[in-house]
């Protein structure tokens, strides 16, 4: 039991998937513009990353070796059109925003590291908490970004005005702002991480 | 007896330069484009350079004291970046805006990096392009010359950019500043006394500024027309900040090639890339970006540049 607390918190901070392992940037970067953007992918992301794992781990032994990406990949895919099509029956706004990067799901460094790194020696138990950790580090992550540059970028947080007569800094709601503020939080977790050692 | 004769390495011959020289040598070069720039647009135009400056150099001795690094607000080099920014903004700015800009120069632009020699882009240019990308409604509103109050007027360049250039500018009104413009672009004059202070005393080389300048000039004379070698080269060189920018911030120690080859590539890059944003990119004026992309593009052309050790 507590092994499995630990895979499931180390995700959350330790090896958070955006900040220390620096992995599934591209959506991060894209779709960080508001909260809610950000909470319905890390809701999505975790969703998949939670499905393919425990199959992974569930029929690790009958794939043979040369040919288990492919086999991830399907796996990672039924788990995505599963979320893309739940979320356009039932957010079609929040489906209209995230648009192309529901689908790249797919390809999400996150989801197929885990696979391959994680749930294809491990056990259901500790792949299922290993992927729950990694989602909610990553939804954290996405969280903390999009707050930044949504009250920053447009001087709101979840659509409310926050501050009145903030004037917005444009720059944050646009690519440029995103890679800016990963950068900068990416340096600051990293001088945390070092201050520690 | 004390023994002089001290042995000791290379190098022997020493001259007096050193950084603060240098960059407080740079201060009183841009001086002349402040005087300009406060007789051209008022006060307000004062007030935009101080606060820049201030700012900046209170960011730099904040962060360092933050950081327990060696404090180094002296050197000038802060100083340096808050009077460039601030001539790089309109003088009818409101006054947070230079110092919002002056603080992400410092921390963005060159702290994060490790402070001065680390930088790899111009601080100034960092914050002039970040207050551009986020209140692009305060940097492109532009105070009228010489009418000290609300009155607003295009610059030569936006309303070329626009179709609306109806009337010649003469070239004589470019060439003193009387058109809008940021603060310390407008003066042609006063950017060529303070460029003149800086290559009589060697701290810049002709070479950035002049293959620059001429780069741009010749673009523009080649495309700048619907038919060919009809572009009107005197009036983009003297519109924009193209003088300012070649003479002032293309030549930044720290961001820019080490060889004079090296600076060539650099000047033709940034003529290049200046031209083709005037002509044919979305913003009215390319100078700023022009040589942020050739910064990005140093270490490569230091790389490819580098001198051959002699013998080899």
């Amino acid at each position: 039991m507590k092994t499995l607390i630990k895979e499931f918190t180390k995700g959350i901070i330790r090896e958070n998937p955006t900040f220390v392992l620096v992995l599934g940037l591209c959506p991060t970067l894209a779709v960080s513009v508001t909260v809610a953007n950000g909470i319905g992918m890390g809701i999505a992301a975790t969703f998949v990353l939670l499905g393919s794992s425990v199959i992974v781990s569930l029929i690790k032994d009958f794939i043979p070796g040369r040919i288990r990406i492919p086999c991830y990949i399907v796996i990672i895919a039924t788990f995505v059109t599963i979320a893309e099509m739940s979320m356009k029956a039932y957010s079609p706004v929040l489906d209209r925003a995230l648009g192309i990067y529901v689908p790249l799901i797919v390809v999400n460094c996150i989801v197929l590291g885990r696979a391959e790194a994680f749930a294809c020696k491990n056990s259901m138990a500790s792949s299922f908490f290993d992927g729950l950790g990694m989602g909610l580090g990553f939804t954290l992550a996405l969280i903390l970004i999009s707050g930044i540059r949504e009250f920053l970028g447009s001087g709101q947080l979840l659509g409310h005005t926050l501050i009145r007569g903030f004037e917005p800094i444009f720059v944050f709601g646009m690519p440029s702002g995103a890679l800016l503020v990963i950068g900068l939080l990416l340096g600051f977790f990293n001088f945390l991480k070092n201050r520690k050692t | 007896m004390r023994n002089n004769l001290i042995v000791s390495g290379s190098p022997h011959i020493h001259k007096k330069a050193s950084v603060s020289r240098i960059m407080w040598t740079v201060v009183l070069s841009t001086i002349p484009a402040g005087i300009a720039g406060v007789i051209i647009f008022g006060l307000d135009a004062l007030w935009v350079i101080l606060a820049a400056t201030i700012a900046a150099v209170s960011t730099e001795w904040a962060f360092e004291l933050i950081t327990k690094r060696k404090v180094t607000i002296l050197d000038g080099s802060a100083v340096i970046t808050g009077i460039l920014l601030a001539y790089n903004l309109p003088s009818g700015a409101p006054l947070w805006l230079p110092v919002v800009g002056a603080i992400f120069s410092i921390i963005v632009g060159k702290a994060v990096f490790g402070g001065l020699g680390q930088n790899i882009f111009n601080p100034a240019l960092v914050g002039r392009v970040f207050l551009m990308a986020s209140w692009p409604k305060y940097m492109t509103t532009f105070p009228k010359p010489f009418s000290y109050d609300a009155v607003t007027s295009a610059t030569p360049l936006a309303a070329l950019k626009e179709g609306k250039l109806l009337e010649h500018i003469p070239y004589l009104d470019l060439f003193l500043g009387n058109r809008g413009g940021c603060i310390g672009e407008v003066c042609i004059l006063a950017l060529l006394i303070g460029a003149a202070i800086l290559l009589f005393k060697g701290y810049i080389t002709w070479h950035i500024p002049v293959t620059y300048i001429l780069t741009t000039a010749l673009f523009i004379y080649v495309f700048g027309a619907k038919q060919f070698f009809h572009g009107d080269w005197l009036f983009h060189i003297l519109s924009g900040g193209l003088i300012l920018g070649a003479f002032f911030m293309a030549t930044d120690y720290v961001a820019t090639p080490l060889t004079i080859k090296g600076q060539v590539i650099f000047g033709l890059g940034c003529g290049l890339i200046t031209a083709v944003i005037r002509l044919w990119g979305g913003y009215p004026e390319g100078v700023s970006y022009a040589i942020l992309m050739m910064n990005a593009a140093t270490p490569f052309i230091d790389r490819y540049t580098r001198a051959r050790i002699y013998g080899t």
